[in-house]
């Protein structure tokens, strides 16, 4: 993309400090952009890139493990490499593609133009970026020396860069996260990226609850909302009351490692089972986090390619808010190894269990939708139904987890390796990619391949059991997580390699959906606008969504209030489509497609990328506050941040041309621009 | 239909469904959040609090002056009615009672801040340190983390009351950030009551 710095001609008002910017094309669009649907786009394709980095990391992993006493990797660079794959599946993929969907599909289906603070939004994806970036750097620039009571064996942890990578687990567990037993800088990259992410994650979830409770189209009552908004919205208030406490233990970290704070020190009279019990209330919430937008987008896709309206939608819906409340209650099953009170491990157990009643009540319901529908097996809906059966066989070992003997025996083996991804790569990752599919057509206004697309699925899903369902027996034979070798007489060999193999195919799959996606994306057939024949209010807009969103405020009168424009039922309750539902649904589009009135949309703006870039700087001034040029930066960031946000409290809020308007002079000749350069920015 | 066009929250939104103001609606939402951060570090607090780190730990209970800081929790419960205040003269329409009323705040909430400040020194000059033990370095971080956030409130104040003084009035969108700043003054001014009560009366 060319920098176009497209000139000003705009007179400035004398009573504003600054000019907003009025790009619509190349670089700095995408930099000043306040467009909710352009900042989902970032946000997918950041963290697709993040899902590349994340595998390959895993594939270097599984390329060690895939024969006994394997020596391709370091201890060191093995620490490294299961590190931050966690951390980068988890906070820079799976949260910021979820952060994706909600940004480009949440105005979109409560019918608003764009979300509450659209200046917010562009700052959560700045800082989600650097806090990525600053993660990543530690690439180049952390150290990880021998830590306290000798060398890890398999070479010095400094040998190279993979080994100096933040290595402690994605937990950061205390005392190992300590400066005793983790010397140099590894880990303090991953306390201070995290806390960006945190923050990234609290400002975008503020911007979700407003917007889905105040922004919501005339008749789009709370229970009229489609499911994957219920569930953006259940998230956020996951996100709200669980961040502030990783919030503090992270700072409680870095404290620790920066300025000799002994809070998780226990010779000093420090708790590290402090750190497992604030680590956890944030981290199964954290769980509900990434797993329930894919129940949303799943909730969403199966209705349409059953021809059918969701069965029992408000089960779903307070199945999905009983989740994410019980999530908060749960926490110490993580820790029933740590020598917590009996009378805990038993309550802990049993709330657990009570997860399984309303996971099941969606699941049911799921099925219930499916049974007796029309089904169309097209890619998203394989991908919604893989979902759902492998996220059934994570489910069940997760039941497993919430006895507590049988958690003893499991604990830190490969068993329960084998439960989070069955949850999190088939649950949420086929249900991320079910998403990417339905909603493609819309994204870029063309199709894409479904052989390629059924060829991704079945790959995938062969790929994924070939890896993750052996992993079962491997743990139940008593294969230990987070270690690099495992002996030959152990007899775990055939099975590791199998697990390899099965890596490989998933990586193959990945690759085939790329292809898919650059090609149908620039080549593929051209979409109709409502081309699943859906329910939700973004396909009654032409493909792509213009940039305005809706030419008129859409008004709902029912839930799936589109289906029922387009269908009756007859006595049986099957679906019958109205007669005149064609030319209504072409009607409808033809409208949204030709506003009859100019639209203002959220003024692009400079200043969320500089906090982002500032806040930045301030996480690499605490982290080497000790050297001297560390308070400088510490400074230097610290100004950028609080001066980009006094502009942006400065700038006027309103586009400028809004003055010239006020006599209703048509604004066709506006609006061109803005959807050429909404075209381009999409193909 | 023009002011359909407003979809955003910067400006006058076309329409709020809970009839409340987006970026208010978005400061409650953001200060349900901030009571859980206090929580955790009110509760760290408090977990090591009693906690035995051997012979000769100095604990910060030993240290606590409690008039003075009363003094100082008294000047920021008043920095909550000055703030009503400015609120109330803005809503009459009242500018320059509302700048004096915002400088009244600011200037309350910096006398909080350095009461603070004395106090750390004092505790620091008699041992405390940061890193002497655990007791230390939780309530350093929750009343540190406190006092960051009346210096946060502090700073907005102070460019409202200065912008008030270089335009002469506050307009309709700086009135509701009045408002804004409004709630989160009174929050940081509960959350430090709960502060006094738990670390400093209930030993």
């Amino acid at each position: 993309m060319a920098i176009d710095l497209t000139p000003d001609t705009i007179e400035r008002p004398a009573t504003t400090l600054y000019r907003r910017p009025r790009l619509t094309t190349g670089f700095w669009a995408w930099i000043t952009t306040a467009d909710h649907k352009k900042i989902g786009m970032l946000y997918g394709y950041t963290a697709f890139a993040f899902f590349i980095a994340g595998g390959l990391e895993a594939l270097l992993l599984r390329i060690q493990l895939a024969g006994p006493d394997g020596a391709f990797l370091s201890a060191a660079e093995y620490n490294g490499l299961f590190t931050t794959h966690a951390i980068t599946m988890i906070f820079l993929f799976v949260m910021p593609i979820s952060a994706a969907f909600f940004n480009y599909l949440l105005p979109l289906m409560i019918g608003a133009r764009d979300v509450a603070f659209p200046r917010m939004n562009a700052v959560s994806y700045w800082i989600f970026l650097f806090g990525g970036l600053f993660i990543y750097s530690s690439l180049l620039f952390a150290t990880s020396p021998a830590p306290l009571g000798g060398n890890l064996p398999g070479g010095a942890a400094d040998a190279s860069m993979l080994g100096s990578i933040p290595n402690s687990g994605w937990f950061i567990y205390a005392p190992n996260s300590g400066v005793a037993y983790s010397p140099g800088t590894s880990i303090d990259y991953a306390a201070l990226g995290l806390q960006m992410l945190g923050v990234a994650s609290l400002i975008s979830a503020v911007n979700f609850i407003v917007t889905i409770l105040n922004m919501r189209a005339p008749g789009m009552r709370l229970l009229r909302m489609p499911v994957f908004v219920w569930m953006t919205l259940v998230v956020a208030l996951l996100l709200l009351f669980s961040l502030p406490i990783i919030a503090i233990a992270l700072f409680m970290l870095t404290f620790d490692r920066q300025f000799g704070t002994l809070f998780f020190v226990p010779e000093a009279g420090g708790d590290p089972i402090l750190w497992q019990h604030l680590f956890w209330l944030f981290g199964h919430p954290e769980v509900y986090i990434l797993i329930l937008p894919a129940m949303g987008i799943v909730s969403e896709v199966l209705p349409v390619f059953s021809k059918k309206p969701l069965f029992g939608y408000p089960a779903v819906v307070f199945a999905g808010a009983a989740i994410a409340f019980l999530g908060f209650g749960v926490w110490a099953h993580h820790m029933f190894s740590s020598g917590i009170p009996t009378v805990a491990q038993a309550a802990f157990g049993l709330s657990t269990m009570t997860i399984a009643i309303p996971t099941g009540i969606k699941i049911f319901n799921w099925l219930g939708t499916v049974w007796g529908g029309r089904v169309r097996l097209t890619t998203p809906m394989l991908f919604s139904l893989g979902f759902v059966a492998l996220f059934v066989i994570g489910g069940l070992s997760g039941v497993t987890h919430a006895v507590v003997p049988s958690d003893w025996q499991q604990t830190d083996t490969y068993y329960v390796v084998a439960h989070f991804h069955y949850v999190l790569f088939g649950g949420a990752i086929f249900g991320l990619f079910a998403g990417i599919y339905y909603w493609f057509p819309k994204l870029t206004g063309r199709m894409y391949s479904e052989g390629l697309g059924k060829w991704h699925f079945w790959l995938m899903f062969i790929g994924m059991n070939l890896t993750f369902g052996p992993m079962h027996w491997l743990g139940l034979q008593g294969m230990v997580r987070r270690t690099w070798v495992y002996p030959e007489d152990a007899g775990l060999g055939p099975w590791n390699l199998v697990v390899t193999v099965g890596a490989f195919i998933i990586a193959v799959s990945v690759l085939i959906f790329m292809i898919n996606w650059m090609y149908s994306k620039r080549r593929g057939r051209s979409a109709p606008d409502d081309p699943w024949d859906a329910r939700t209010l973004e396909w009654t807009m032409p493909s792509p969504t213009p940039e305005y969103n809706f030419a008129e405020e859409p008004v709902v009168t029912s839930l799936d209030d589109f289906w029922y424009r387009k269908y009756d039922e007859d006595e049986d309750g099957r679906a019958v489509r109205k007669e005149k539902a064609d030319e209504m649904v072409a009607d409808l589009i033809y409208k949204n497609g030709n506003p009859d009135h100019e639209i203002h949309l959220p003024a692009p703006s400079y200043f969320p990328f500089f906090v982002g870039l500032g806040i930045m700087f301030i996480a690499y001034g605490i982290l080497y506050h000790t050297r001297v040029w560390g308070i400088p930066v510490l400074v230097a960031g610290t100004i950028l941040t609080i001066g980009a946000l006094i502009a942006w409290g400065s700038e006027p809020l309103e586009e400028i041309h809004d003055e010239g308007h006020d006599d209703g002079e048509p604004g066709g000749s506006d609006q061109e621009p803005q959807e050429s350069s909404l075209n381009e920015g999409n193909h | 239909m023009a002011e359909l066009a407003h979809g955003h929250g910067d400006g006058p939104a076309h329409h709020q469904v809970t009839g409340i103001d987006n970026r208010k609606l978005g400061m409650w939402v953001f200060l349900s959040s901030e009571f859980l951060f206090f929580g955790a570090l009110i509760n760290n607090y408090l977990l090591f609090k009693g906690r035995d780190f051997g012979p000769g730990a100095l604990y910060p209970v030993e240290l606590y002056d409690i008039p003075f800081t009363s003094i100082s929790s008294f000047v920021l419960l008043m920095s909550s009615l000055t703030m009503v205040l400015a609120h109330s003269a803005l809503a009459r329409n009242d500018q320059e009672q509302t700048r004096t009323w915002l400088f009244a705040t600011a200037l309350l909430g910096i006398v909080f801040v350095s009461g603070q400040f004395f106090e750390f020194g004092e505790f620091i000059l008699h041992g405390l340190k940061l890193n002497v033990n655990p007791a230390a370095s939780a309530f350093y971080m929750l009343t540190g983390f406190h006092g960051v956030h009346v210096i946060i409130g502090v700073l907005m104040l102070m460019v409202l009351a200065f912008k008030s003084l270089r335009t002469g009035s506050l307009s309709e969108t700086e009135g509701m950030n009045v408002e804004l700043v409004g709630l989160y003054w009174h929050f940081v001014d509960i959350i430090w009551i709960v502060i006094f009560v738990l670390v400093y009366l209930i030993q």
